[in-house]
């Protein structure tokens, strides 16, 4: 009795004895061994329920006739259909009251930071920062006006083009065929002195005759700018395409032909924003810092 | 090579074990030790706790939805992780300093598995009777009363693993309202999902897998030989008084024989199914019963008790040999356990040192770098700043931002007259930051001029601050 009861746990050997070498046997429980089948059992399931062997032309579809796209089809429509009652209303709402719904101003913000990714970074830049030629959508200076229904005009029609009838569209005249060269220098240093940098005193005072006969119509008699015509603001520390005298000058000379595009789908059909984007995107720009 | 014409079976069948009822000290030990874990798993989530209007009351909760880990007075956020890392690590230390203190007091005593296959085993005596009752149902054939005996035993399984995965629920959302939910249906169904997974592992585990799950699925059993040696106390058998073993015959008493009677009170009372005279194995999980039967069949016969006691395998080598054993508390302190508890202690000492310095307000600053800064009309130098407003009190709070540097910088926020930000309660909420630096100053001017943001808690003038840049034209 004690040497059976001693002997059961010593351990088996298979038998197998190669060199004197033996090998223990410790048997693994059954149901383990159980388990393993299940699994071989639910691995074939699982190549037969969801997309698995590859053929010829794709894979094999599954019987559950699963995919991730039309998961992710199915999740961006649930959102759509989360989202259908804000974007109705942010569509058609008064602009000037979109700061006092809290929900729908927040709704609007993230969705217009979406919008300005996708179709105003690749000129205006993804900080929104702007470019030489390309405004600044930041600071506090606006050439067409920056309350929040100025901007979403402005994203609507766009500038100078030939899409929208209702662009914002004044032109500046290349002065270097209506002034002579001498008559440019003295205006440049007019304008430099009126917004605070280094200009000749005497050229500068030659250069404000020049100055208001020429520029006070569209730029105001002290350079204070003009929004009904786009005209920049000249006494300030803004400048869209650089505020040196070579800049200027040639700025004069040639003048200049910013063009942006009507957004609207309704003058870019199938591709242009929906009312509810401009919305969107005019107060995502407009709450970036320098919103009016 | 050799071959025999029966080679042994690769897999073997699952013995069934029908551990005896045993009375003693460990046993009541273990009968304490189950009612006050169970006690703690299923009553903790009806604890309540107040912490103002705005946070759940339940005193632990994990709200994995708000991500937050309430647990009493002590709120931890997300990023505040490390505390729960912290403690796994002083989890897993303390089992280290338990195990080369005491061997596997762990498995023996308050593991999860070990404390429900404790009740799973106390109901099914209940309900078929001890070990040799069971040992009967189990080979009888099926009739009505065994059908009967184990319908009732698995209907108690059932409704205690019920309860187990029920309880487990209560921990992730306020414990009344779900209960109800769960009564009405309207619970939602991951609750009904987490339960029926729980109560379907509970059920497996305790009631039929029960030591096999100790055996060849917890890595524990194979990973705590690297932390005893000879002087952890674990179950031992003193061989040195045992052997020869032999049955005790009346009037055949010879010298010869040891104090084992080979009654088989040792194996037959062992829930892992072992036999604990062939020495210290890897199914033990050093409950002590078998030092209970042992001890009650040494009494029985008139013999000390102890043939199978808690010892140090060094003091059974010692006690062969006719020395004395070394005392418990040489055996307890050696460097190996001073040194697990004093990392312990470290972890957990700079733990509650961080909980209490924790701050209840706190800021990030990230200074928006696209662009570095931007010219207003008048030359104007503005930075702007994503800051991040943590309140984790109970209520909203409005916090006052300020900057210092000592220069003019001023600050505007966005959506916001003047600087004061009302913070919902518990919540990070972010604001944006316009800084600005007149066109004549020297962080205008200046390429970086470091400066300092400041909050306030208006209601109690806490404060929390954060180090930063200005970022001027660099002309």
């Amino acid at each position: 009795m004690s040497k059976k009861t001693q002997d059961k746990h010593e351990v088996e050997t298979t038998g197998h004895s190669w060199d004197g070498i033996e090998e223990y046997n410790n048997p693994l429980p059954r149901w383990w061994v159980w388990v393993f089948y299940a699994t071989i059992v639910w691995g074939i399931w699982y190549t037969i329920a969801y997309p698995a062997w590859p053929m010829l032309k794709g894979a094999t579809a599954g019987y559950l006739g699963f995919s991730t796209r039309a998961d992710v089809a199915a999740d961006i429509a649930a959102v759509e259909e989360q989202n259908a009652a804000l974007t109705t209303e942010l569509a058609s709402i008064d602009l000037t009251t979109l700061a006092d719904n809290a929900e729908l101003h927040q709704f609007a913000i993230n969705g217009g930071a979406a919008v300005f990714r996708a179709n105003c970074s690749q000129c205006h830049g993804s900080g929104a920062a702007g470019a030489k030629g390309y405004p600044n959508l930041l600071d506090n200076d606006w050439l067409w006006g920056g309350s929040i229904e100025d901007i979403a005009f402005t994203v609507t029609h766009g500038i100078r083009n030939d899409q929208s009838g209702d662009a914002r569209w004044v032109e500046m005249p290349a002065f270097g065929d209506i002034l002579e060269e001498g008559e440019i220098d003295a205006v440049v240093n007019h304008v430099l002195s009126i917004s605070g940098q280094e200009a000749d005193a005497t050229l500068a005072a030659a250069g404000e005759t020049v100055f208001l006969d020429n520029c006070a119509s569209c730029h105001g008699d002290a350079g204070e700018g003009n929004r009904d015509f786009g005209a920049p603001t000249l006494n300030d520390a803004i400048w869209l395409y650089g505020g040196d005298f070579d800049t200027l000058k040639e700025t004069v000379t040639k003048a200049r032909f910013g063009v942006m595009p009507a957004w609207s789908e309704e003058f870019r059909p199938g591709v242009g924003l929906t009312a509810a984007e401009i919305n969107a995107v005019a107060a995502y720009v407009h709450q970036l810092g320098g919103g009016e | 090579m050799s071959s025999s014409d029966t080679p042994p079976s690769l897999y073997a069948a699952r013995e069934p074990v029908f551990p005896r009822r045993v009375s003693g000290f460990f046993r009541s030990m273990k009968w304490v030790i189950m009612a006050v874990t169970l006690g703690i798993y299923y009553l903790t989530p009806w604890i309540r706790w107040d912490r103002g209007p705005e946070l759940p009351d339940q005193a632990v909760l994990v709200d994995l939805a708000g991500r937050r880990f309430f647990f009493f007075w002590i709120e931890i956020w997300p990023q505040e992780f490390y505390f729960v890392a912290g403690l796994l690590i002083m989890a897993g230390l303390g089992l280290f300093l338990f195990t080369s203190a005491l061997g596997r007091v762990w498995c023996g005593y308050a593991c999860p598995q070990t404390v429900w296959t404790d009740l799973f085993i106390l109901v099914e005596r209940w309900v078929e009777g001890d070990r040799n009752a069971r040992v009967r149902l189990w080979n009888a054939k099926w009739d009505f009363r065994k059908f009967r005996l184990r319908i009732t035993k698995w209907t108690l399984w059932v409704l205690i693993a019920l309860a187990t995965g029920g309880a487990w629920v209560f921990y992730f959302t306020d414990a009344p309202s779900l209960f109800v939910a769960l009564l009405n249906g309207t619970a939602h169904p991951v609750a009904y999902t987490t339960m029926a997974i729980l109560t379907a592992t509970t059920f497996a585990f305790g009631g039929v897998a029960r030591e096999q799950i100790c055996i060849y699925a917890c890595p524990w059993p194979r990973i705590q030989a690297a932390m005893m040696d000879e002087d952890t106390i674990t179950i031992g058998y003193r061989e040195w008084r045992g052997e020869p073993r032999g049955k005790l015959k009346k009037g055949q008493e010879t010298g010869e024989q040891g104090d084992c009677i080979d009654c088989m009170a040792c194996v037959n009372v062992c829930p892992m199914g072992i036999d604990i005279r062939n020495g210290q194995q890897m199914e033990c999980i050093t409950c002590g019963l078998c030092i209970d039967a042992c001890d009650d069949m040494m009494e029985k016969i008139g013999k000390p008790r102890g043939l199978i006691d808690y010892l140090a395998l060094k003091d059974e080598a010692a006690e062969r040999a006719g020395q004395a054993p070394t005392p418990i508390l040489k055996h307890i302190l050696r460097p190996r356990t001073i040194l697990y508890t004093s990392l312990w202690s470290a972890i957990g000492a700079a733990l509650v040192f961080a909980l209490f310095i924790r701050p209840e307000i706190n800021m990030t600053v990230a200074p928006v770098r696209n662009p570095t800064f931007i010219v207003q009309s008048d030359g104007t130098i503005r930075n702007v700043y994503d800051i991040r407003l943590q309140n984790k009190h109970g209520e909203a709070r409005p916090f006052g931002l300020s900057v210092s540097n000592g220069s003019d910088l001023s600050i505007d926020v966005e959506g916001v007259d003047g600087t004061l930000v009302t913070v919902p309660a518990d919540e990070t909420y972010q604001v944006r930051v316009y800084v600005d630096a007149p066109a004549t100053s020297d962080a205008a001017h200046a390429e970086r001029t470091p400066f300092t943001f400041w909050i306030t808690d208006l209601n109690n003038n806490d404060r929390a601050y954060k180090e930063t840049i200005f970022n001027g034209r660099e002309n």
